[in-house]
């Protein structure tokens, strides 16, 4: 199908779109890589009367460094992740999870504050943000605010934006050396988004997990951190011999529904494996 | 709202280059670049399956890298360069592909090989030996119906083989 009618402006400066989305209220729509938002304008799920295409504004672009904390321009494509030396050096769960962001021509075009945006509850990114307790920076024509990741996903594709407001960088704290990451997810083809996706952060003292920090994509209404899992498993020597300890409270955490092809019980089941599977793999990882 | 400024009317400037020549246009809002090179510039080598980003048969190159013509609209292309497959082919760049994809009956009915030939550019243009399983990773954004997938994959692997063969010769 073909997108319906829309007005299109290029503004030359982040002030400039600022004055545009502000002007325009809630008609208008930021666009940058356009991967999700395009994809949904031709099969006419939403329509916006007006684009903003913040593209090619500088002020978003660009990945640095300063006190141990990255910060991430909202216009970082997926597949800059790859590429960037500050991520690959810094950021491990970000270099782990990359790969799984749709195709290599989704990843050339897609970026990091899209996904945001979008809080898809089965997308990669909202998930690892959440997990690795980065903090967006939202601009407006007010100024700009500070919200943590998990304040932000409010719900399904619900954010904390208010009109007029575009995130404008992820901050995210370097992972330290002794933290161990991981990330896994289960898709019907590589590529295609995830039925059950888990990323981890988890603080090890010796092969015991000392404190984890679980967040699930693809079975829950937004990107959160499964508390009761994570509380269940702190304590706990890997590799698990099984998934007793943590298979009775999957549940409390994750909410999935019945979607065709795939019932919530059946769900739930490939979230307890997977978990099983990547905390093994840290063990795998730490002894390395 | 009057008649001068209904939506999607006006038409979006554009300058951009096109398979290495400049181009300078008025597009419409709205229309996405597949849709713009097939039906503004009869270009159309680029094909549309799905047009929501699942087939990969609009794929076109942005830049140096692969894009979704359907996900990407034409008014975005402006300062950017742009290569179809027609201007690949052309200009040579996907001879040793397309050789090696029509020895292997790797195009059957050819409406994803556009696509293919393109993804498979990007991959193999990094001259480095890549292994059967990154070239199936990479090549399943790109859907053929006629299920010929080992053929392509074969096809991707003897270039890369060759092209990895080459470059390690030069160094030496």
């Amino acid at each position: 199908m073909k997108a319906r009618n829309f007005r299109y402006i290029r503004p030359a400066s982040l002030t400039h779109a600022y004055r545009i989305l502000a002007d325009a209220g809630g008609d208008a729509v930021p666009v940058a890589g356009g991967q999700s938002l395009l994809a949904g304008l031709n099969m006419r799920l939403s329509a916006p009367k007006l684009l903003v295409d913040i593209g090619n504004l500088k002020e978003l672009s660009g990945q640095s460094q300063s006190n141990g904390v990255v910060r991430l321009g909202a216009l970082t494509r997926h597949s800059d992740l790859l590429r960037s030396d500050l991520v690959g050096k810094h950021l491990p769960l970000l270099i782990q999870a990359a790969p799984h962001i749709g195709h290599v021509a989704i990843r050339n075009r897609g970026t990091l504050g899209g996904s945001l945006a979008y809080a898809d509850p089965a997308a990669e990114l909202p998930a690892c943000t959440v997990a690795m307790e980065a903090t967006l920076i939202l601009g407006s024509i007010a100024g700009e605010r500070e919200v943590k990741a998990e304040d932000f996903f409010k719900g399904l594709f619900e954010t904390d934006l208010r009109p007029g407001e575009l995130i404008v960088a992820v901050k995210v704290p370097a992972t330290p050396s002794g933290i161990s990451v991981g990330f896994a997810e289960l898709s019907r083809r590589h590529g295609d988004f995830a039925l059950v996706g888990l990323a981890a952060v988890v603080a090890m003292q010796r092969d015991r997990i000392d404190k984890a920090r679980l967040v699930y994509f693809g079975c829950a209404d937004r990107a959160k951190v499964a508390k009761t899992i994570s509380a269940a498993i702190a304590g706990l020597a890997v590799p698990l011999p099984d998934t007793s300890s943590f298979q009775a409270v999957i549940h409390q955490d994750l909410s999935p529904d019945d979607t065709p092809g795939l019932r919530a019980d059946t769900r739930l089941h490939m979230a307890t494996v997977l978990t099983r599977r990547v905390l093994n793999s840290l063990s795998e990882r730490a002894a390395a | 709202m009057t008649e001068r400024h209904r939506i999607g009317d006006e038409d979006v400037a554009i300058e951009a280059t096109l398979n290495g020549k400049p181009l300078k246009r008025h597009v419409k809002a709205r229309q996405h670049l597949a849709d713009f090179l097939r039906q503004e510039l009869e270009l159309t080598g680029t094909h549309l399956g799905c047009e929501h980003g699942i087939c990969g048969a609009c794929t076109i190159l942005i830049d140096g890298h692969t894009a979704r013509g359907c996900l990407t609209l034409a008014a975005q292309i402006s300062g950017k360069s742009v290569d179809t497959i027609e201007g690949l082919s052309e200009s040579g760049k996907l001879a040793e592909l397309q050789k090696e994809f029509i020895a292997r009956n790797a195009a059957q009915c050819g409406f994803c090989s556009s696509g293919m030939l393109l993804t498979a550019y990007e991959l193999i243009s990094s001259g480095e030996t890549v292994s059967r399983a990154e070239i199936r990773e990479v090549l399943s954004g790109n859907l053929c119906r006629c299920t010929g997938y080992h053929a392509i994959v074969d096809a991707v692997e003897a270039v890369s083989a060759k092209s990895a063969k080459a470059s390690k010769g030069g160094r030496s």
